[in-house]
């Protein structure tokens, strides 16, 4: 909405393009990033499949740290999604108000 | 000089009164009370007039008049046509076929004995 | 102790609020108020339907006998939520785009509207979905079970009490989840329902954990050293299971028929995803974050041997928290029934929508119409397929005895329901998928889950031992646990890997080899590319549409009556200047939901982009119309009945007016023949009476003889006007009938000689009398009026040398059946059928009659409930008459 209101206060003729070039250039990264965001967390949660086995006679890793982990990992993959959530409605609704101007 | 009328009737109590009404005017009355072969009829018996009733088995007293009208011995036969439809179409179906008088029935017998001296004058005249 | 009635009434009451709760809901979602109805947060909760009771429960028992494995069921979803951009987004785009019903109808659609393939999906998602819910219907008993164990008074028994339960849960279903005439609505009652269970199960799960954690355990550092030193105190999972079982959650999660039912079907807003993208996964969190400590304290506490899948329940009961334990029964019950009740929709919308209906419609080929009917047939065929699945786990739940073989379908139906998974994602990232390659895939991958995982799973009277041990036929490669040879890996792992592996490579192999029909790859553009094609929920610009076309299109489909009342309510809306409504683009697509509940959706679709015309005809719109070859074939049959039925409509309009100019014209020749039959004998009259007035001199003979021909003509002329009258008065109806006994023969002994009475030559009449020993109840009056005029026609008109009439009788049947056949030369062949027309007189005979004698006949014998007809060939004139020995009102 900020935006939108900004846009229509500019005076005609000034450069445009960048801001959106920047805009678009944004929404990509975000995207690739909202892409990316399922197989970090799989890597993640395979992670734990290094760890030493106990029945090979290593030391094995206690449970409570690999809740510790396993809870950790899952809490920073909801809050990049609400993250990149957040993001995305901002941009969807700046698209909105932008093509409404229009 | 003997005239001769054709009634071509089918109803024979009809007939019957036409025939007695002509003879007493002295006419010599023939009569026939089929359509079918009424053309072949009036041709053998040349009378000089015929009455025709349009109701008629075996053919209709219009297609009767409209044969006689194509044949040139008989263009000229004076033809009183007789009805019980009574319909004003029948009337100039008739007079389109060539019809010399059309009546409706029923008739007073004034009006028939009118109609024949009628037509027998013209045709005589000519 | 908390009894176990105390146990059932909270459980009654709780089941009394979810019902006001969906039925408020429902309520307001029809007002129109309630937006927060569709709110993002009441969509996530409704994905938890996930969390069946085998998780809520079996969560616990599954850590305690494998620590962290359970997890994993959890961080599958988690993944698909959050790589939701590329996934879940585009499958809720098509979905809603295509205005699919169910993952079978998804697939069908993107494989050119296969109804084999709808059916194959559904066959599968029946067998892995029947066996879920009986394990639903055993948790609820097994708890329920606790609670009768600490209580031995209570009146708790088992059998009758999962059938209550498993009844209720389908009254439920078929209440909220059928309400609604319109097949693509959202079932707005049974998603909220569905979000206060998911807040309840979430909360009591929660609430025992803190009470483990911080009532017994005494907080989160003591609580992580008891679970170090608990006998699963040691991170040891297997990286088998581990791998696939987050692979196979995470498929089962796009594939299982009642999530796609949450989470497509029932989908208001695209947007909404992107917040369930991580409350959901938050949801998942919370509801394993106490798993564990509750699993460790259960082992710690409760004797050896006790049921770990209980510990939710037993741990606060051994504490004698009881009030928690029955929040917890409740949680419990919460999860059962909620993924009851959805998969039963969501089934049974497959079942109706791709089994039932076509089957219907199939059967009702040439007769039915299109017409409101059509959606309640669907609505019966829901009602009637969510009660027989869910009786079908009722009667699974009873047979299997509930033992251990149910604990383990859990993940059987995953790997089962996964099966779906290549051919959906193939579906909709790779255009060259084929239906053939889908079929293929589907059934290999379904052939060996069967073989290698639900045969074995089920025992040994569906798996001999010796095909455990030695393979199919005695092939060693065949074990069903050790395909092709390998050996030692995990059952499930084993049967995951193979089962999707070649699934997808036949699938593959299949889409290749096979070649697509053009509507398939025209489906499969569209299904793939479907962000470039589609606008959201696409809408209808309707500027040129012509509501009046539309309604009669509607009133084709659905009916006078409910289009009327349709049209007039969105006219209203409108602001009701008019009767028919402005063609707005939200009226147009309020009219195509309301159509497709009718036809399908694509149909409906199609249909309003005929009328709507030039401006939204795509491409997507004209293969639409193509495309629903499938459908349509289903309901051409009856468009086409209605289509016949028009021009039959129109024909018989047609015929209609000419048989009025007939009419017209018959009436006119009828006066012109009245006129006729009159002034001939008046003619006569008028003549002879002039002659007898204006003649002298005529001799007593001729007066006598002239006054009787007056005479004759003036009855003829009587005769001809009681006739006209007669028929008139037939005709009309206004004849009242003068009912009475007698035998046929008595009438004929009368009719006969006052037939003949007058005549001068009469004919023989020849009769069998002991065959006319019939009795009749009708009108001997009229009767014995036709008897005598077709005796003296017979008189009159018979030119045989020697005239003979015979009459014969018969009985047939409680009809009465009399023949007049006379020795003449009968009625040549094309007057026969003009004979019982008035007037109507063969030849030119004017033997006294006006013709209207056979025409009187005939209408007397149809107010006697009979008839009389011309036989042919019987030599003379012969006419036949019957009617019925009795006579009836309703034979008029």
């Amino acid at each position: 909405m900020m935006s939108g209101e900004g846009n229509k206060t500019k005076p005609p003729g000034t450069r445009p393009s960048l801001f959106l070039e920047r805009q678009s250039y944004r929404r990509h990264r975000l995207t690739d990033a909202a892409r990316i965001l399922p197989f970090l967390g799989a890597a993640l949660l395979a992670l734990p499949l290094l760890w030493p086995d106990p029945s090979g006679g290593d030391a094995a890793v206690p449970l409570s740290s690999a809740m510790y982990y396993i809870f950790l990992c899952w809490g920073a993959l909801i809050l990049a999604g609400f993250v990149f959530g957040l993001a995305a409605r901002r941009m969807a609704a700046r698209e909105g108000s932008d093509t409404g101007a229009e | 000089m003997s005239r001769k009328v054709l009634l071509i009737e089918d109803e024979p109590n009809i007939a019957e009164a036409i025939r007695f009404l002509l003879s007493r005017e002295g006419w010599q009355v023939e009569t026939h009370g089929d359509g079918t072969d009424a053309v072949q009829v009036i041709q053998g018996a040349r009378p000089d007039l015929v009455i025709l009733d349009v109701m008629l088995p075996g053919k209709n007293g219009m297609d009767i008049l409209r044969e006689l009208r194509k044949m040139e011995e008989l263009a000229g036969l004076p033809v009183l046509m007789l009805t019980a439809r009574g319909q004003s179409r029948d009337r100039e179906m008739a007079e389109n076929a060539g019809v010399s008088r059309f009546m409706t029935k029923p008739f007073s017998n004034a009006e028939v004995l009118t109609a024949v001296r009628d037509l027998h004058a013209q045709a005589t005249r000519l | 102790m908390a009894t176990i009635n105390v146990l059932i009434l909270v459980c009654l009451a709780y089941v009394v609020f979810l019902f006001a709760v969906a039925f408020a809901a429902d309520r307001m979602a029809a007002a129109g108020r309630g937006k927060w109805l569709r709110s993002p947060v009441i969509y996530t909760l409704s994905l938890s339907i996930y969390c069946t009771a085998w998780t809520f429960y079996g969560a616990v028992g599954n850590a305690a006998r494998s620590g962290l494995e359970f997890v994993t069921i959890y961080l599958g979803p988690t993944l698909v939520m959050v790589g939701w951009w590329w996934g879940l987004r585009k499958l809720v785009r098509v979905g809603r785009s295509q205005r699919v019903t169910s993952i079978a109808d998804l697939l069908s659609s993107r494989y050119g509207k296969s109804n084999t393939l709808a059916v194959c999906v559904t066959i599968l998602a029946v067998l892995g979905g029947t066996p879920y819910i009986a394990l639903q219907l055993q948790s609820i008993t097994l708890s329920f079970s606790i609670f009768a164990e600490a209580d031995p008074s209570g009146l708790y028994r088992e059998g009758s009490s999962v059938f209550w339960v498993a009844a209720g849960l389908a009254v439920f279903a078929i209440l909220f989840g059928t309400r609604n005439l319109d097949v693509n609505e959202r079932h707005h009652g049974v998603v909220t329902a569905i979000a206060v269970e998911a807040v309840v199960k979430l909360f009591a799960l929660i609430a025992v954990g803190v009470f483990v954690v911080w009532g017994i355990a005494g907080g989160i550092g003591p609580m992580m050293d008891r679970i170090d030193a608990s006998e699963i105190g040691q991170w040891n999972v297997d990286a088998g299971r581990w791998t696939t079982f987050i692979f196979l959650s995470a498929a089962a999660f796009i594939c299982l028929p009642r999530m796609f039912q949450v989470m497509v079907v029932e989908n208001d807003d695209e947007g909404h995803l992107r917040t369930a993208a991580w409350a959901f996964p938050l949801y998942l969190l919370f509801m394993s974050l106490f798993v564990v400590p509750i699993a460790v304290v259960g082992l710690d506490l409760l004797p050896q041997g006790a049921n770990p899948d209980l510990f939710v329940l037993t741990v606060p009961l051994s504490q004698g928290n009881d009030w928690l334990a029955m929040l917890s029964f409740i949680g419990g019950f919460s999860s059962a029934t909620s993924m009851v009740i959805v998969s039963a929709m969501a089934l049974s919308t497959m079942v109706s929508n791709h089994v039932v209906m076509p089957i219907w419609l199939n059967t009702q080929e040439g007769t039915g119409s299109v017409s409101g009917d059509v959606r309640n047939i669907v609505l019966m065929a829901r009602r009637v397929s969510i009660a027989a699945i869910i009786a079908l786990g009722f009667f699974y739940y009873r047979l299997s005895g509930g033992g251990a073989a149910l604990a383990s379908i859990g993940l059987i139906a995953f790997a089962g329901i996964s099966q779906i998974l290549p051919a959906l994602v193939g579906g909709l990232f790779w255009r060259r998928a084929t239906r053939t390659g889908a079929l293929v895939g589907l059934t290999v991958g379904f052939v060996l889950w069967i073989y290698t995982l639900l045969l074995p799973g089920m025992g040994g009277a569906w798996m001999p031992e010796s095909v455990l041990q030695n393979g199919l036929f005695g092939l060693g490669w065949l074990r069903p646990h050790a395909l092709f040879g390998i050996e030692g890996i995990d059952p499930m792992v084993h049967t995951v890997m193979w089962s999707l592996s070649l699934n997808t490579l036949a699938f593959c192999v299949a889409s290749l080899l096979s070649f697509p029909s053009p509507l398939e790859r025209l489906q499969g553009a569209q299904f793939v590319n479907v962000f470039d094609h589609s606008v959201a929920p696409r809408g209808w610009s309707g500027s040129v549409a012509q509501s009046e076309d539309l309604m009669i299109m509607t009133q084709r489909i659905l009916g006078t009556g409910p289009t009327q009342e349709f049209f007039q309510a969105e006219a209203q809306k409108q602001g009701g200047r008019s009767h028919l409504p402005e063609p707005t683009p939200g009226f147009l697509n309020r009219l195509e939901r309301e159509l497709s509940g009718s036809v399908g959706a694509a149909m409906a679709h199609a249909m309003i982009g005929q009328i709507v015309g030039g401006s939204s005809v795509s491409v997507e719109d004209l293969l639409a119309v193509a495309d629903e070859s499938a459908q349509l074939l289903e309901y051409s049959g009856q468009l086409e009945e209605k289509s016949s039925e028009l021009s039959r409509t129109a024909r018989q309009l047609r015929e209609a007016n000419a048989k009025l100019t007939q009419i017209s014209e018959q009436k006119d020749s009828f006066l012109s023949q009245v006129s006729h039959e009159l002034r001939t004998p008046m003619t006569s009259i008028r003549a002879f009476s002039e002659i007898m007035r204006d003649t002298d001199g005529l001799s007593r003979q001729e007066q006598t003889r002239y006054a009787a021909i007056i005479h004759d003509e003036a009855l003829r002329l009587t005769r001809l006007l009681d006739d006209l009258l007669d028929l008139s008065v037939l005709e009309n109806g206004q004849v009242s009938l003068n009912l009475s006994d007698d035998s046929l023969r008595s009438v004929l002994d009368r009719a006969v000689p006052s037939a003949l009475a007058g005549a001068d030559r009469k004919i023989t009449v020849r009769r069998t009398r002991t065959a006319e020993r019939i009795f009749l109840h009708t009108d001997l009056d009229r009767l014995g009026q036709v008897f005598i005029n077709l005796i003296s026609n017979a008189q009159k008109y018979c030119d045989a040398d020697d005239p003979v009439l015979v009459i014969s009788a018969h009985d047939v049947g409680g009809r009465v059946i009399v023949d007049f056949i006379d020795n003449g030369s009968g009625i040549p062949p094309g007057a026969r059928s003009m004979v019982f027309e008035k007037f109507a007189r063969v030849g030119g005979d004017k033997a006294g009659g006006a013709g209207l004698g056979l025409a009187i006949c005939r209408e007397i014998m149809q107010r006697l409930g009979g008839e009389i007809t011309y036989l042919p060939g019987q030599g003379g004139a012969a006419f036949r008459i019957s009617l019925p020995q009795a006579y009836q009102q309703a034979a008029q």
